[in-house]
């Protein structure tokens, strides 16, 4: 077990200097989650136009490597269509559970590999893509009640 | 004692853990097993192995012998007058939930008042939430000292005569504080009220007496003190014990059952509904048996020497926080720590690459992380097969730690 393995210099730069972290206007979907096990929380918000994500913002505790998946997620997902943020969220899980990794859909993600072989820590590096699934699951629910 | 002697029963001390000897700093989590404990369960499966209290047949008589045996042992390691003050559980939880459940539901009312500190563990927690909705009867806090201790005068301005259960742990499982459990229930019981010990970190690690404490009731698990997991202990004084209703319906526990309505063996069996833990509660009292050979004040002594030295030692580390009682006031043996800039998960993984294993995370202790103002913490936890070499690796892999991530954050 190499810990250079896990804690990549992109995962602490990202842990160090969240991108997108903050909240948007109380129109944008909300999503609060946390890992009742060890206290992790993160409140995702999105703000999703024409099915695209306009722009998304988080704010939590927890780890470097919960806090730096977030980062690195909305990075990732601004700007995609739901389905491809969607896509992307099955294709990181994938890559949680060692399957060969599309590299160039996950870009920086790959970063977070390493997690895969300390199972103890999966569950960290997924919170933020948990509460992307719910967040997209509602904005489904709420394109399907306005159409 | 001698730890090193010890180390030589406990099998799992074999195993390499990422290349390093295995340093298990979680005993406050669950305790290791010993050889003795391991052997006495597969002698039963293999040679006693029936149902109790039923069978006509030997091994039925082999097999209930030795669970009442085992009801014996317990009852005398903490001293209750009589085994049938024992009531055999799954654990803390369960113990706690049926005391909640059987006992003071039925006893409290809108107005009445449940008493116990903020810094309770969950399980000595969410049960008397749980009364007192489906009683209309009321929480209250006592305040805990900047260390986390409760001072006797706040007892006495919360104890009143509303007050009809005080709910406490003996030891903290995050603060390590030792808690004046005899001086409260001379308090409770002045105004009337029971008191609830939860001991799964007390019993474990010191002599307990429950005629000294002179508590109502008393929580205890079976795993935190070398024995199997899925046994653990509710005692309780023999006039509460026949007062409270079971939580488990159905066979064993009856004693006349007619279409419409039954009746209930005598405590401690009306608790024990179904097959009993029959292995379990074996595995307990072998556990018990090794832990009284070698001696309840001598594993206290032990445990607090290792927990005081530490607290020392992380004292000479820059930007370690140690909860709980400050150096040199007393302390059992566990230490609760954060190192400033590394969220505790990322300090207990950077520990186990070293084969250290420490618990993270909030402890089941939600409403103590927010007192403390953590969202969560670690904690090195000690038993009698600790070391002072144990000690030194924990301290030098936590160095390590800081460094790792003193370089990789920059």
């Amino acid at each position: 077990m190499q810990l250079d393995d896990l804690y990549r210099q992109v995962i602490m730069d990202h842990y160090q200097h969240p991108r997108n972290q903050g909240q948007l206007a109380d129109d944008a979907i909300a999503v609060d989650l946390r890992n009742p096990s060890c206290g992790d929380e993160i409140r995702l918000q999105m703000l999703v136009e024409d099915g695209v994500v306009k722009d998304v913002r988080f704010r939590g505790s927890g780890c470097s490597i919960s806090m730096a998946s977030a980062s690195m997620m909305t990075d990732a997902i601004k700007g995609k269509t739901i389905s491809e943020a969607l896509h992307l969220a099955h294709t990181f899980r994938g890559m949680m559970k060692g399957e060969p990794a599309d590299l160039d859909e996950l870009g920086e993600l790959e970063s977070l590999q390493g997690v895969s072989k300390f199972p103890a820590r999966i569950k960290c590096a997924t919170l933020a893509w948990q509460a992307l699934e719910r967040a997209a699951g509602s904005s489904e629910v709420d394109g399907e009640a306005k159409a | 004692m001698n730890p090193l002697a010890i180390r030589e029963d406990f099998p799992i001390f074999q195993e390499k853990i990422n290349g390093h000897p295995l340093v298990y700093l979680d005993n406050a989590a669950t305790s290791q097993k010993p050889r003795q404990v391991l052997d006495v369960l597969r002698r039963y499966y293999e040679s006693e192995n029936s149902n109790v209290h039923r069978g006509v047949h030997t091994l039925g008589t082999r097999a209930t012998e030795a669970y009442e045996g085992a009801r014996e042992k317990v009852a005398r390691f903490i001293n209750a007058p009589s085994p049938y003050q024992v009531v055999f559980t799954r654990g803390t939880t369960e113990s706690i939930n049926m005391v909640a459940h059987g006992y003071a539901r039925a006893h409290l009312q809108p107005g009445d008042e449940i008493v116990l500190p903020p810094s309770e563990h969950h399980s000595n927690l969410i049960p008397w939430q749980q009364a007192a909705r489906a009683t209309g009867a009321t929480l209250r806090y006592l305040p805990l000292q900047e260390d986390g201790s409760i001072r006797l005068a706040d007892v006495e301005a919360a104890v009143t005569d509303r007050t009809k259960v005080v709910a406490i742990a003996h030891v903290s499982n995050v603060l390590g504080t030792v808690n004046p459990v005899r001086e409260i229930a001379a308090i409770a019981h002045r105004h009337g009220a029971v008191i609830v010990v939860d001991g799964a970190q007390s019993v474990p690690h010191m002599p307990t007496d429950v005629q000294d404490l002179d508590c109502d009731f008393l929580a205890f698990s079976g795993h935190k003190m070398l024995g199997p997991t899925g046994i653990g202990v509710l005692y309780g004084k023999p006039s509460l014990l026949a007062e409270m209703e079971p939580t488990y319906f159905g066979g064993e526990m009856i004693d006349i059952v007619e279409l419409h309505e039954s009746t209930w063996k005598e405590a401690p069996w009306k608790f024990e509904g179904g097959t009993p833990i029959i292995a379990g509660a074996i595995g307990l009292g072998a556990a018990i048996e090794y832990l009284s050979n070698i001696g309840m004040e001598e594993i206290a002594k032990h445990d607090a020497h290792l927990a005081d030295l530490t607290v020392q030692r992380l004292a000479e580390i820059e930007g370690v926080t140690v909860y709980g009682p400050g150096p040199g006031k007393p302390r059992a043996g566990l230490v609760t720590f954060n190192l400033d800039g590394v969220h505790p998960h990322d300090v207990a993984t950077v520990l186990d690459a070293a084969g250290v294993a420490v618990r993270a995370g909030h402890h089941c202790a939600q409403p103590l992380m927010r007192i403390l103002h953590v969202g969560a913490t670690a904690r090195a936890s000690f038993y009698l097969y600790n070391t002072e070499d144990d000690v030194d690796a924990f301290v030098a892999a936590l160095k390590q730690a800081k460094e790792f991530f003193g370089h990789a954050i920059g």
